[in-house]
């Protein structure tokens, strides 16, 4: 299947680049980081992100996972689910977020693959408290600058 | 003649459709005498705050209702649609039993409905009430349970579940008050409040103004606990503890999906044993897993509110014996027993010591029966039959026992898999189907394995399109139907490929995601002081009036 681009991708890859040339040799464009890697530690009491993923801050990462159904058809996010989701929480009164998810942002408002099908994404991981002016949607850790491909 | 009846049906309909306003609490509510509840008036057009009359049986309202309506000269919807006047009276009280027919009109607009406000005995018949809920018991559920674990030999169960005798029973309808269908909020309401809602609403009437927590009001179980008694009040879940069922025991608020605030509201109340999952809920959301959007911590607020905090099964053990008890064993909903006991799947690697609802409901039990005054514990669960062995109860408890609406589940025969044949071929019924070979070498009550090689073939009656595969789904929760790009409901191509798996396209239309609820009656089962007061039909919100009954709440005790 064709990439899917986001036509302003050249920030992305601006980042990129700027990320390899502060920290020479030390980060290889492509890091990759599974779900079960953002955690080091779960708990009732909160979880807390993993050393790797604290340590790829700011960096361009490379995750695999399924879209969740999006509220609308068009957006400038998603969110990126371990497993696939039959639900969007967003338009359930029922549904909730499982907790293994990623927020993922595009540039560019897209449509959307299925939510069945496995996609890669790739974009610049950013660690710390964020709230989503548009949806309220607050989250500590997203993929910004995004890219995306089924695979 | 047809025509004329056509004809006069027509007129009425729009003579009743020209001056209907609404008014809350709806026709034929009933009330508990005393119990708090807000006084709500929608007129469909906007009318003059002199023309609006409002008479409680003939008389001027103000008496009867203990104050002055607030006039609202224009109610706004989404994008501040007009949406009519409205009068508004909050926290009216009635205290005397007997009939009241409110008459409100302003100008053509004209409504009438009668209340039933009831009184309680003086003295209580129960010392403690323990209400078990099971989410969508059916008949088949029941069934399954009792020959899942207990089997049967030539067509007689070879025993019996705790539930199975519980000496009073009645069928229980669930509709809500806006559609036949129903959900776990507006149903375990019904229960809880004596006062039926529409779906998703929890402790309120649902009113057409957008924001979810300005809704008229009615009182919870809880709150009226609180109000006239000094009992103990529990509550057991293996969901997350501000999910539906366990906040209507609480919680006001139009959208069950509050859940943020719901938890805010389980704090005002601050039941004294409080036993289930949902911690993201309770953490400030800069805390990673907190689905909060606002900075409380309310962990460390009910730990300074006096609980102790349990996040595990050897915590909660220790906790055995404090007086206010908060235990939270997961993010989110706590993983099924099948998941935690035999497969260990779900979440159960990131949350291993979870306890399960035998051993919570048991602790709290221990927690709530020091209390002298006696308590409530309300315990929702998927395995309510094990979670009432352990009530080895005192007379003075009145145990009830049953469902918040149905699914369409029966069981219709069974699937061998020692034919060497796949899919439908290996399903059984008639005299084919013979009897399942479950086994329960460990006494534990739980079947050792949910796959023996003849089990129970067990079907739904709505459902999204979807691959049957005849088989359990050991390798996590089942997911029929995904979205597609379409926005629509499709088969979850997981299950295409299992041998014999068959497309069976769905039913239902293509926005449901799973099978839906249905409208089915409930069957309830009690026993214990007050339990003969459960018999024929019953409306949900008529098992409400026998648990006041059984505290005697219309009185201060």
């Amino acid at each position: 299947m064709a990439r899917t681009t986001v036509p302003a991708v050249s920030r992305r890859t601006f980042l990129a680049g700027l990320a390899v040339l502060s920290c020479v040799g030390a980060v290889r464009a492509g890091d990759t980081l599974t779900f079960d890697e953002l955690y080091g530690k779960v708990s009732v009491l909160g979880l807390a992100f993993s050393d790797k993923a604290k340590s790829l801050n700011g960096k361009t990462v490379s995750m695999r996972g399924f879209m969740a159904p999006p509220l609308k058809a068009e957006a400038a996010f998603f969110v990126l689910s371990e497993i696939p989701m039959a639900l969007c929480p967003f338009c359930s009164s029922d549904a909730d977020w499982p907790s293994n998810i990623v927020v993922v942002y595009i540039d560019e408002k897209t449509t959307f693959l299925p939510p069945s099908k496995l996609i890669e994404v790739t974009g610049t991981l950013e660690v710390g408290s964020w709230t989503d002016p548009e949806t309220g949607f607050v989250s500590l850790l997203r993929l910004v600058h995004s890219s995306f491909e089924a695979v | 003649m047809r025509t004329l009846f056509l004809a006069l049906t027509a007129s009425t309909a729009l003579i009743g459709a020209a001056g209907a306003a609404t008014v809350y609490p709806l026709d034929r509510a009933t009330i508990l005498a005393g119990s708090p509840f807000d006084f709500k008036v929608e007129f469909e057009g906007s009318v003059k705050a002199e023309d609006v009359k409002i008479a409680v049986n003939g008389a001027d309202y103000k008496a009867a209702l203990g104050g002055e309506v607030e006039f609202i000269a224009s109610e706004k919807g989404k994008d501040d649609a007009a949406l009519g006047s409205a009068v508004l009276l909050r926290g009216v009280k009635i205290g005397k039993a007997g009939a009241y027919t409110i008459e409100v009109s302003a100008g053509d607009e004209k409504k009438s409905v009668t209340w039933d406000v009831y009184a309680t005995p003086e003295a209580p018949k129960a010392k403690n009430v323990i209400f078990l809920l099971g989410d969508g018991l059916s008949v088949a559920h029941r069934t399954a349970a009792r020959l899942m674990s207990k089997g049967m030999t030539e067509g007689k169960a070879n025993g019996r579940l705790a539930m199975d005798d519980l000496d009073h029973m009645a069928f229980i309808g669930t509709s809500a008050t806006n559609a036949i269908n129903t959900d776990s909020a507006n149903t375990m309401s019904a229960y809880m409040t004596g006062h039926k809602t529409a779906i998703n609403a929890l402790g309120v009437y649902a009113d057409r103004t957008p924001p979810t927590q300005d809704d008229p009001k009615v009182e919870t179980i809880a709150e009226a606990l609180r109000r006239t008694t000094k009992k103990s009040i529990g509550i057991v879940v293996t969901s997350e503890v501000e999910d539906a069922t366990p906040a209507a025991v609480v919680a006001h608020t139009r959208k069950r999906d509050d859940k943020a605030d719901i938890v805010g509201m389980l704090y005002d109340v601050k039941p004294d044993v409080v036993l289930g999952g949902g911690s993201a809920y309770f953490l400030s959301k800069d805390v990673p897993g907190s689905k909060r959007k606002d900075d409380k911590d309310y962990i460390k607020l009910f730990q300074e509110a006096g609980y102790k905090l349990a996040t595990d099964k050897t915590e909660l053990e220790k906790a055995t014996g404090s007086d206010k008890l908060l235990g939270l064993f997961h993010t989110g909903n706590m993983d099924y027993a099948l998941d935690r006991l035999q497969l260990k799947k779900g979440s159960v690697d990131k949350f291993p010591n979870q306890p399960g609802l035998t051993e919570m409901t048991k602790i709290a039990l221990d927690n709530l029966s020091k209390n002298p005054e006696g308590f409530f514990l309300m315990v929702e669960a998927s395995c309510i039959d094990k979670a009432s062995h352990p009530l080895d109860m005192e007379r003075a408890t009145l145990i009830v026992v049953t469902g918040d609406h149905t699914h369409g589940v029966s069981i219709v025969g069974t699937i061998d898999d020692t034919l060497g044949k796949q899919g439908r071929e290996k399903f059984l019924v008639g005299a084919n189907a013979g009897f399942p070979t479950y086994t329960d070498e460990d006494k534990d009550g739980f079947p050792d394995k949910i796959d023996p090689s003849r089990r129970l073939a067990m079907f739904v009656s709505n459902y999204p399109d979807h691959y049957e595969t005849f088989n359990p789904k050991l390798d996590g929760p089942f997911e029929p139907a995904v979205k597609n790009e379409a926005g629509e409901y499709v088969a979850n191509d997981k299950y295409k490929d299992v041998p014999g798996a068959i497309f069976v396209e769905g039913n239902l239309p293509k926005d449901e995601s799973t099978g839906t609820h249905t409208v089915d009656d409930v069957v309830l089962q009690a026993a214990g002081p007050g339990a003969e007061a459960f018999k024929g039909y019953m409306e949900e919100s008529d098992v409400y009036k026998v648990l006041a009954d059984a505290f005697a709440l219309g009185v201060k005790q």
